[in-house]
This record gives structure tokens, C-alpha cells and sequence, in this order.
């Protein structure tokens, strides 16, 4: 299970609605139905994606995220998640902004550009960062909209979003088994924009 | 709005495994017939002395009766929905491709329902039976009907055949609209409704075609203002152009292209030759029309273009439609084809959207397929992995519960 998955859990109250943008195969709307008993939708574009979540029993609408939310009304969702997916919209910004329309609250996760192996690949080769992690090269990723931990708190702060709850992991969610230890753990919570491989962002406007 | 098997085109299954399918069908199939002896007061506020409906099943109905299944057929559609009447027969039921062990709507999980619609003309009490009062035909004195008739019909049934709630009532075009009728007027009755390929209510555009139809058959001079039994006659002409445009609209511009292009069937246009030309597609669109001419009942075909015409989800709920959804109890599942200019995915995403305000369970599919308003009806590989999956995810919910009733 990806390491942002209990973090969600945490954030989201039992049988609430919510809405799960760029659902995959419906993974964690699962997850949060099981453990939280919410009412979950998802929204996917790709399809064999939405034809998992379907076998899934996962409410699923097949729509693209850089047209817009238009079709759901303001705050009809009480949370509104969007999980490994800004980096790869077109105008971050946009759906950020109407997630926060759509949503009561909303909980971002992204990969932080700004880890110290991303930067020490782009110094000492560089070359824009491939990792296991991050497999797809500069040309042919779906992740056109790469962004730093303290990036996205100046977006926040530009945008008047203010953030309810932090959480930082150094182990991104590809290898969630090397689970870090305390010790680290708090060195990330200390230069997060250094260290952590995800973050995540429990927001509201 | 029978299949036709479009050839050589990419998104359909190749022919060949057309036969593979056929081997995989439900097999020979026989007609019932359910006579409701008492008076049927349609939604125009007439009585039907008496009604009866041809339908045909598929499939068991298990022991707790849940996973029985209503399939509603479209604008010509009848309750001949899969598998063959004779061993000889050419061509199977009209949705063989989804009804069939291991197919979509998979008989070896579920008891399938499919009825002839009340005013059809394959065996069910329509225009061209016998009027009870007069000992002739009914003609264009049979009641207009609209959708709920169908469905107050089809739940009569329903009741007949012992079934308390249907797993799921799916159709698609003029049939999603019943199942989206069903959701509403009898929301305990279903717990899940598929709406394949249809809308909340039909388009000016819509509408305009239909009535360019009925004015087809209602100036063929056979037509006799609708008495043309009494004339030993039919207004077959009429019948044909009414099919022939009905026809172009529920193919897209590309599949058309791709089908016929400008191929000639007769004739050249070599300079300084008269010659009698005829396009490949102007010999397909008269057999289609001749051929449903032959079969069909022109005020049969009148009363059901009308009832597409009439249907209008919300009208009674104050022309809002998630005010109307918040009456179903059911999950819904609506699926939309890109190339289907009659019933476009913009009317899906409607019914979506105002399920989503509803806050209703829904799951909805925008199917990529050049083959129109018909390609619910054709084998489109995207549609039958998603259909397969959700109808497939809806048999475990009877699964358990059986499981649940042994282990008590």
C-alpha cells in the first residue's frame, strides 16, 4: 500500500463524501470505503483504469481534469483528493483551484522535486532526473508540471489556500516496504523540501 | 434498430469471430406469453380491456430470485433479444452480441427478462391487434402510450413472474429511457439501472427527424389514416423512407464513409455515356427500409416514435432533473459513444451530472467508436470489457447473498 494512503485515512471523516480525482484503479477510494465507510466517486480518464475501478464496484466518471470540475457544484464534496496527479495536469493552479471550489477540503500528494537525489542526479549529470521513481524521460512523461515542497507553499500562500495538516515521507510510494525510521523520519519534518521523496497536503480555501 | 454487422471496420470484433460469438449463444429460445385479463389505463388516461405481452428469458432465476435482469428494447426492437427461434434461422436476437453465456449480460450468471413493448407488433397488444369492442383492428384508435406505460406494463410482468427486484433494468436508446423511468416510478424495484447510448430527453434535432419519419408514412397513400387493414394494404413506401432516414441518423458520417464512400453499384460517370447510376449506399439504405417495411407495423412504429418523442425524465418534477434523481434508490451506470450524433455523449453527461448533484451512485463510460448511434448494439471491444466488468462486480451481490442464505 503507497505510505499516503494512511495519512489520507487519518484526514478523512467516516461516511463522508468524497470525491477522488484521477482515481487509478480506485485503490484508495477502496481503501477509505473499508476503513472509513465513505461515499466515494472517482474521476479517470485512462481506461483501463476506470475498467478496474469498475470491476473494483469503484463509482467511477470518465472525464478529463484539465476541462475542468464545471459539472460538480460548489462544496458538494466533502473532501476532494488529488493523489500523485498535479504534477501531470496541464494548469495545476486551475484544478487546484476549482478542487478547492468543489471540495470543503481538499488532500494533495505529489512527488517533491526538490529531494536531494533529483537535485544531486541533475548536478552532477546534468540531465533532467530518471529514477525508479520517476521512470519516464523528459519527453514522454505524462509529469509535465514537476514541483518542490516549497513551491507548492508559495503557490498556497499566493492563493490564500490555507493548509490544515502536513506530512512528509521519505520513501516514495514505489517502495512503501523501507519504512522509515524515527530518527530520519524527523529530519524530513525538518528540511522537507531536502528530504522528502512525497508530500502531502491537507488544504482548504 | 437491429444490429447490422459493419464490415472492415477496426473497432468491431473481425467477422470471423462474429461466428465465435454465435457458438457462444444462448441457442434456441422460445416465446411466452403473459395475458393480464383485467384493464390497463394508460398515462393518457384510456383502457386497454385486457393486454398481453410476448417476452422471452434466458438463463435461471435463482432460488432468492435476485439476479433476474429486465432488458428493454429500443425504438424497433422486440423481445427476440438473443439466441435463435429456429436452428435455420439467419439471424440471432438483436443484442446477441451481449446476451449469452460468458458475454456481457452473461445468462450463465443471470435470468434474463425481455419483453415486446405494449404497442409493438411482434406479439404483444398493439395497434395492429384486435379491438375487443369492434372485432377489427385497433389502428390509430389504439392509446398513445408513453414510456411509464411500458414500464407500469413491464412491472406487471415483473409481478407474474414472481420477481420482487430486478438485479438490474438495462437498455439502451428508447430502452434507457424505460430503465431510467423504472429508477424513478418503482425505485425499490432495481438496484441497478444501465442506461446505454440514451438521454433524459430527446433533442428539437431529435424530434424534427422523428416527425420528418412520421410524415413519411402518414402521406403514403396506403396509409388510410391509419385504417389501411381494413384497406388490405400497408403503407410500405412510407414505412421504408421513415426507416431509411431513421437509419442514417443511427450511423455516424465516418462509418458510412468507410462503409460505402462513393462506391457505385450500378452505372459510370464515363463522359458522353447516359447511364443509370445508383450508389452502393443508396441500394443498402432501400434494402434496410424494404426489408423492415415488410416485417414491421406503420402504427406501431408511429406510437413508439411518438413515445421517444414524449419522454421527458423531469417533467414531473418540475422540469428538474436532479430533483427527479433523488427519487431512485438504485446505482446507475451510463455508457455514451462518441460517433452517436443522436443520443451524444453530451446528453449522457446530463444524466451523469445530475446524478452526481443527486448524489446518487453512478459510473459513466465515454466509449471512443465511429460506428454511431448503433454501436451500442455492435461488438465494440472497450464497451464489452467495461459492460462485462460492472455486470460481472453486480453478480457477486447475489453470489454473496446465496452464499449468506446456505451458511444460515
Amino acid at each position: 500500500m503507497r505510505p499516503d494512503f494512511l495519512t489520507i485515512e487519518q484526514w478523512v471523516a467516516p461516511h463522508s463524501r468524497i470525491l477522488d480525482l484521477g482515481c487509478g484503479d480506485g485503490a484508495l477510494l477502496k481503501f477509505l470505503q473499508q476503513k472509513k465507510q465513505v461515499r466515494s466517486l472517482g474521476v479517470e480518464i485512462d481506461a483501463n483504469n476506470i475498467a478496474a475501478c469498475i470491476g473494483n464496484g469503484i463509482d467511477v466518471i470518465e472525464q478529463d481534469l484539465d476541462q475542468g470540475l464545471a459539472n460538480f457544484s460548489d462544496n458538494s464534496f466533502d473532501t476532494v483528493l488529488l493523489t500523485q496527479t498535479l504534477q501531470a495536469v496541464h494548469r495545476p493552479d486551475f484544478v487546484l483551484q476549482e478542487m478547492l471550489r468543489v471540495g470543503k477540503e481538499c488532500i494533495i500528494t505529489f512527488p517533491n522535486f526538490g529531494h536531494w537525489q533529483a537535485r544531486r542526479y541533475l548536478l552532477t549529470r546534468g540531465k533532467m532526473p530518471v529514477s525508479k521513481f520517476i521512470p519516464h524521460e523528459w519527453y514522454n512523461t505524462p509529469n509535465i508540471h514537476f514541483c518542490t515542497v516549497s513551491d507548492f507553499e508559495v503557490l498556497c500562500e499566493q492563493r490564500d489556500i490555507s493548509v490544515l495538516h502536513r506530512n512528509f515521507q521519505s520513501a516514495n510510494y514505489r517502495d512503501a516496504a523501507a519504512s522509515s525510521p524515527s530518527v530520519f523520519s524527523s529530519i524530513v519534518d525538518r528540511w522537507p523540501n531536502l528530504f522528502a521523496a512525497q508530500a502531502v497536503y491537507h488544504v482548504t480555501s | 434498430m437491429k444490429a447490422n454487422t459493419i464490415k472492415n471496420n477496426s473497432e468491431a470484433v473481425a467477422d470471423s469471430q462474429h461466428d465465435a460469438a454465435d457458438k457462444s449463444s444462448i441457442g434456441l429460445v422460445e416465446t411466452q406469453r403473459f395475458f393480464y385479463d383485467q384493464p390497463f389505463r394508460t398515462s393518457s388516461g384510456r383502457d386497454l380491456p385486457s393486454i398481453e405481452l410476448a417476452y422471452e428469458t434466458y438463463g435461471t432465476l435463482n432460488s432468492d430470485g435476485r439476479n433476474a435482469v429486465l432488458v428493454c428494447h429500443a425504438l424497433s426492437g422486440d423481445h427476440h433479444a438473443a439466441g435463435y427461434h429456429h436452428s435455420d434461422d439467419k439471424k440471432p436476437g438483436w443484442w446477441n452480441h451481449y446476451i449469452g453465456p460468458g458475454k456481457a449480460i452473461d445468462t450463465d450468471l443471470f435470468y434474463v427478462v425481455s419483453v415486446n413493448n405494449l404497442g409493438g407488433c411482434s406479439g404483444s397488444t398493439g395497434p395492429s391487434s384486435i379491438n375487443p369492442h369492434t372485432q377489427t383492428p385497433w389502428g390509430p384508435d389504439f392509446p398513445t402510450l408513453r414510456v411509464r406505460d411500458w414500464v407500469a406494463s413491464q412491472h406487471l410482468l415483473m409481478g407474474h413472474l414472481g420477481i420482487e427486484q430486478w438485479a438490474a433494468v438495462i437498455g439502451g436508446s428508447l430502452g434507457g429511457m424505460q430503465a431510467l423511468r423504472w429508477a424513478l416510478e418503482y425505485p425499490a424495484c432495481l438496484r441497478h439501472c444501465v442506461v446505454l447510448a440514451s438521454a433524459m430527453k430527446l433533442s428539437a434535432q431529435n424530434i424534427g427527424f422523428n416527425n420528418t419519419a412520421r410524415t413519411a408514412i402518414t402521406n403514403d397513400p396506403d396509409f388510410h389514416d391509419g385504417r389501411y387493414y381494413d384497406h388490405q394494404t400497408r403503407p410500405k413506401n412510407g414505412l421504408a423512407i421513415a426507416r431509411m432516414i431513421g437509419h442514417i441518423t443511427y450511423l455516424s458520417g465516418d462509418s458510412m464513409g468507410e462503409r460505402f464512400g462513393r462506391e457505385l453499384r450500378a452505372g459510370s460517370f464515363t463522359q458522353g455515356l447516359e447511364s443509370n447510376l445508383e450508389f452502393q449506399v443508396e441500394s443498402y439504405l432501400r434494402h434496410q427500409g424494404d426489408k423492415f417495411a415488410a416485417s414491421f407495423d406503420a402504427n406501431t412504429y408511429l406510437l413508439m416514435l411518438r413515445a421517444l418523442d414524449y419522454f421527458d425524465l423531469a417533467r414531473e418534477y418540475g422540469d428538474d432533473p436532479v430533483a427527479a434523481f433523488r427519487e431512485a434508490q438504485c446505482k446507475f451506470f451510463v455508457v455514451s459513444f462518441t460517433s452517436d450524433w443522436r443520443f451524444s455523449p453530451a446528453r449522457s453527461r446530463e444524466m451523469v451530472d445530475a446524478l452526481i448533484a443527486a448524489e446518487k451512485a453512478v459510473s459513466y463510460v465515454e466509449i471512443e467508436s465511429s460506428l454511431g448511434h448503433d454501436s451500442f448494439l455492435l461488438p465494440v471491444k472497450r464497451y464489452q470489457t467495461v459492460f462485462s466488468a460492472y455486470m460481472r462486480k453486480m453478480s457477486e451481490e447475489f453470489e454473496i447473498t446465496e452464499g449468506e442464505l446456505n451458511a444460515s
